[in-house]
């Protein structure tokens, strides 16, 4: 039993996964029983939550299976906010036409979901790669899901193109690892790059391009704009939140276990690259007339703010950049369920569409608050103390222009973020007809908006002991 | 562990406005009568520890810590010294009134309360808080909530552009200070945002140079100190009354107040070493301020500016670093809120039945609305520094100060007092007396009596203190000795 502890939360997705196949035919299509398939997962997605919590916590590092996986807290923590992000995925699934009927969408969830499980932990380079590519392909096809919508259709196909580039070049990227080692487990490779040589720095080069695209960092963020606003929308926020996560958990990994000598010299590339990321994502999403667009640009430049933790290497670093991943993908998975609900219910993503959301719907307006300031950093939601935290580990290691950069950022993010507002509150429906149509929101989404809400609000003032767990997270790495 | 006073002051406004958001839209008045009495609970609450704070054990009163983040040093660590305690209960007394006065309010009054007493809670946290952390993150909540209040309640005409100007300019602000404040935090190597830690940090001079202008400035911007004024008075005239109230009664001193804390308390070489250029921008916004108060036409712009000029007097009385000027200081901060928020109250109160703030529109207003009036009248004898009444005793220790400084920059100064003078006589006489416009005739209705149980508390005040200096000034030399042994021993 100790042997599978540290799999079990794969385990038990999988079999998730399969009780969901054999479920399926049971349920005839188009009867009521159907959205038992969605509480199904939900309440599937829970249970591996506690069981998980309550069973499977890690203590020492450990490598597991053949040296494959590492049994560790940044591995434990990452893969337990996938299952929550993939139990709350679920719901708004549960509100989404052409989602919510069919058992494929809730079994690729969670296929993914394995996937990002594996990614989080995994120590060796064949199963990294194998953990990213289960990943992937599964959020292909989730991304296209929408056959008779030609968005839909660009979207999947758009990504998969682009993610089986990135992918080619990260697979090279490892084998010129092994070539020059001979080795593939993570962590008896930080011997061989001690010197900042020419191998180090194409190697370092090949691999940051293949994890740029998971994290969307800039050159590498292109993709992510039209994938967002073609994809069902659940599925661009899981995009968005756990999907990046689990390339930052791989990041993190990664650098930390096979480039620890040489951090001073790869720490300024990575600078570059948050600082162009923040930039480019900020003001790219100041031109938005789509929501969806809009937040796909953020979510670039929030790779650019977590990416500021990494760079400054610490123990304090890592785990600010694993308490930003938790407060964001909170955050977005709000944002992008708020987009969701209003563009099904007003079929349009755009800016107008929000037009006197808060007369329509009071709370739906306040969540709207909620996810857009909290994505600003603005107190008490977590946004503010996940970005205090990231600067101020860049001004512990000694990057205070990075932080400079990092608060300047946010001041335009701000500035994009309350024109949301604006529209929310401020701007009236074009027949000033609120009352008459108002937003009836279903109740899965409200139990998902509630969780959400909650978990912002207390990550955003009680962020101690949270704060603890991602430090212990980032202990394991060092 | 004595009572929590200042926790539950701190909390009472945002416990209230979840409440108030529990209330479904259509119940207006239970939503009043809950704002209402959150605020004169606080109030009382704040009245308690005004009048109960030890002025012969000078020093941080009231001190509750618990520790919300260990690994970090963060903690939720309150108290309250001379300078501060007044700042409370001027919170305190703004916040009733404001709520008062903005019973009317029919469009979303659940969001509206709810917005405001998000803003009273930062406010009152910003200054109860010994934590640097913990100050900044009540300074963001306040800040926040004046973006949504100005562009929903706000003047229909300039409320976007009004309310997103002076979001931006108090965010780049604070995050500002906030990047000085983690450099000092590191820099200390004491591992703690605790303020009364970090005061004895001893910081190498040429650190304290160099950012003790970022920090200061930072949150100076709130504290409308030239050339970063610019957002104050379009932001004073966009937000409804109520606002505009708490905004330039409350606010400002907010960044005044952290612009002291963090700036000249914990960099006190700094302070020193800029404190010339401190004075020049606050001559700038004194003189200047009082200048362009007195050719606007609009009722609002005017009280907007002269805010301006008055909050240029504490920036100077801060830039003395003089007893004088610091305790002037002081009092100024308690002396303007009251009176500022008197005066955007009267404005709104005029402008809600003429439905004009052109001031050559406007006339023989002391009729229909007489208690305005004498409120406006006694407003601006405070505004121009009149003995017997609150602003006499701000202004002259401040003048003191500068005149054992520089004596040219107080004879310069001294011409604002003038030009105040004369704007606030001349929008006395043109409003309040005089001919009534045609137009206006018999559309006046009377005030309600909410509206005039708050002119009254805040007249009161402004009279109690000018006549009764005892009433505020050992409190704040209390705090004075202070900052004065900081500036000394560093």
């Amino acid at each position: 039993m100790a042997a599978i502890l540290p799999i079990l939360p794969e385990i038990l997705l999988l079999v998730l996964g399969i009780l969901i196949l054999i479920i399926d035919p049971f349920l005839k299509r188009d009867t009521s029983r159907r959205p038992f398939l969605g509480w199904f997962s939900a309440g599937g997605l829970l249970f591996i939550l506690a069981v998980s919590l309550l069973l499977a916590r890690p203590t020492a590092p450990v490598l597991v299976f053949g040296g494959m996986l590492r049994f560790d807290w940044l591995g434990f923590g990452f893969k337990m906010f996938f299952v929550f992000a993939a139990g709350v995925t679920t719901l708004f699934f549960m509100d989404t036409d052409h989602l919510n009927r069919r058992a494929e969408a809730y079994l690729l969830l969670i296929a993914a979901t394995l996937g990002m499980c594996l990614m989080a932990s995994s120590a060796d380079l064949v199963m990294l790669y194998l953990a990213i590519e289960t990943t992937s392909i599964p959020l292909y096809l989730l991304a296209g899901f929408l056959k008779e919508d030609d968005k839909s259709t660009e979207a999947g196909f758009k990504y998969m193109l682009f993610g089986a580039l990135t992918s080619a070049v990260l697979l090279y990227g490892f084998s010129l690892i092994y070539g020059f080692t001979g080795k593939t487990g993570l962590y008896d490779l930080s011997t061989n790059f001690s010197t900042f040589n020419v191998v180090a720095v194409g190697i370092i080069f090949l691999v940051l391009a293949g994890l740029a695209f998971k994290v969307s960092l800039f050159p590498f963020h292109f993709w992510a704009p039209d994938v967002y606003e073609g994809a069902p929308t659940p599925v661009a926020g899981f995009l968005s939140t756990a999907s990046k996560a689990a390339g930052f958990a791989v990041l993190i990994r990664l650098f930390t276990a096979v480039f620890p000598a040489i951090s001073s010299d790869w720490s300024l590339i990575l600078a570059v690259l948050a600082t162009l990321t923040m930039t480019v994502g900020n003001l790219i999403a100041l031109a938005q007339k789509s929501i969806k667009r809009m937040l796909a640009y953020s979510s670039i430049a929030h790779a650019g703010y977590a990416m500021i933790g990494v760079v400054a290497f610490s123990k304090l670093g890592i785990a600010s950049v694993v308490f930003y991943l938790i407060g964001y993908v909170l955050t977005n998975l709000l944002a992008f369920g708020i987009v969701g609900i209003v563009g099904r219910l007003t079929g349009s993503d755009d800016f107008q569409a929000y037009s006197g959301l808060s007369r329509r719907n009071p709370t739906l307006g306040l969540a709207a608050l909620v996810a857009f300031l909290s994505l600003a950093g603005m107190p008490p939601f977590v946004g503010f103390v996940a970005k205090f935290f990231v600067f101020s580990a860049a001004i512990e290691a000694g990057w205070v222009w990075l932080a400079i950069v990092g608060v300047l950022n946010s001041i335009v993010g701000l500035y994009y973020y309350l024109n949301v507002l604006k529209y929310v509150y401020l701007y009236r429906m074009e027949d000033q007809d609120e009352e008459h149509h108002p937003l009836k929101v279903s109740g899965t989404v409200v139990i998902a908006l509630v969780i959400l809400v909650i978990g912002i609000l207390l990550l955003g003032s009680l962020f101690g002991p949270w704060f603890g767990f991602a430090t212990k997270a980032a202990m394991s790495m060092f | 562990m004595h009572f929590p006073f200042l926790s539950i002051i701190v909390f009472t406004p945002l416990v209230a406005a979840l409440i108030i958001l529990l209330y479904k839209p259509e119940q207006k008045k239970a939503i009043r009568i809950t704002a209402l009495s959150a605020a004169v609970f606080a109030l009382a609450m704040s009245l308690w520890v005004y009048f109960t704070y030890d002025k012969v054990a000078v020093g941080y009163q009231f001190i509750e810590k618990y520790n919300w983040m260990p690994a970090l040093g963060i903690s939720l660590h309150f108290g309250v010294d001379g300078m501060s305690a007044p700042l409370v209960l001027l919170t305190g007394v703004v916040m009733v009134t404001g709520v008062m006065i903005s019973w009317g309010i029919d469009d979303r009054p659940r969001e509206f309360f709810a917005f405001l007493f998000i803003l009273a809670s930062g406010v009152f946290g910003v200054f109860a808080s010994l934590d640097l952390f913990m100050l900044f993150f009540f300074y963001e909540i306040a800040v926040f909530p004046m973006y949504l209040l100005i562009s929903i309640w706000g003047w229909i005409k300039t409320r976007e552009y009004a309310a997103m100007k002076l979001t931006l300019y108090l965010f780049i602000g604070s995050v500002v200070s906030m990047i000085g404040a983690l450099v000092m935090y590191w820099t200390s190597g004491m591992h703690t945002f605790d303020m009364l830690v970090l005061e004895t940090a001893k910081f190498t001079p040429t650190f304290q140079k160099i950012w003790f202008l970022p920090v200061f400035l930072g949150f100076a911007i709130l504290g409308g100190i030239f050339p970063f004024h610019n957002w104050s008075p379009d932001g004073h005239v966009a937000a409804p009354t109520a606002v505009s109230m708490f905004h330039a009664g409350v606010l400002m001193k907010l960044g005044a107040f952290a612009a002291l804390r963090v700036g000249i308390m914990l960099l006190p070489q700094g302070a020193i070493f800029w404190a010339p250029l401190i004075m020049g921008l606050a001559l700038v916004n004194i003189v200047y301020g009082a200048f362009i108060a007195s050719v606007q036409t609009d009722f609002k712009y005017v009280i907007g500016f002269s805010s301006v000029s008055h909050m240029g007097l504490v920036m100077m009385g801060f830039a003395t670093l003089t007893p004088e000027g610091l305790t002037g200081a002081g009092v100024q901060m308690f002396s303007h809120g009251i009176m500022t928020a008197l005066f955007f109250a009267a404005v709104g109160m005029v402008y809600d039945r003429a439905h004009t703030r052109q001031i050559p529109e406007l006339g023989g207003m002391i009729k229909p609305l007489p208690l305005v009036g004498i409120g406006v009248i006694v407003g601006s004898l405070v505004s121009m520094g009149m003995p017997g009444f609150s602003g006499f005793i701000a202004e002259f220790p401040i003048f003191m100060g500068m005149w054992k400084t520089h004596a040219l920059v107080a004879i310069i100064a001294a011409i604002s007092i003038v030009v105040t003078a004369s704007y606030v006589l001349l929008v006395v006489r043109r409003v309040f007396f005089g001919k009534m416009p045609e137009a206006l005739e018999g559309h006046i209705a009377p005030i309600r009596n909410l509206d005039k149980i708050a002119l009254v508390l805040l007249m009161t005040l402004m009279i109690g203190i000018g006549l009764f200096p005892a009433l505020i000034v050992p409190w704040v030399q209390t705090g004075v000795q202070h900052i004065l042994a900081l500036l000394g021993g560093a």
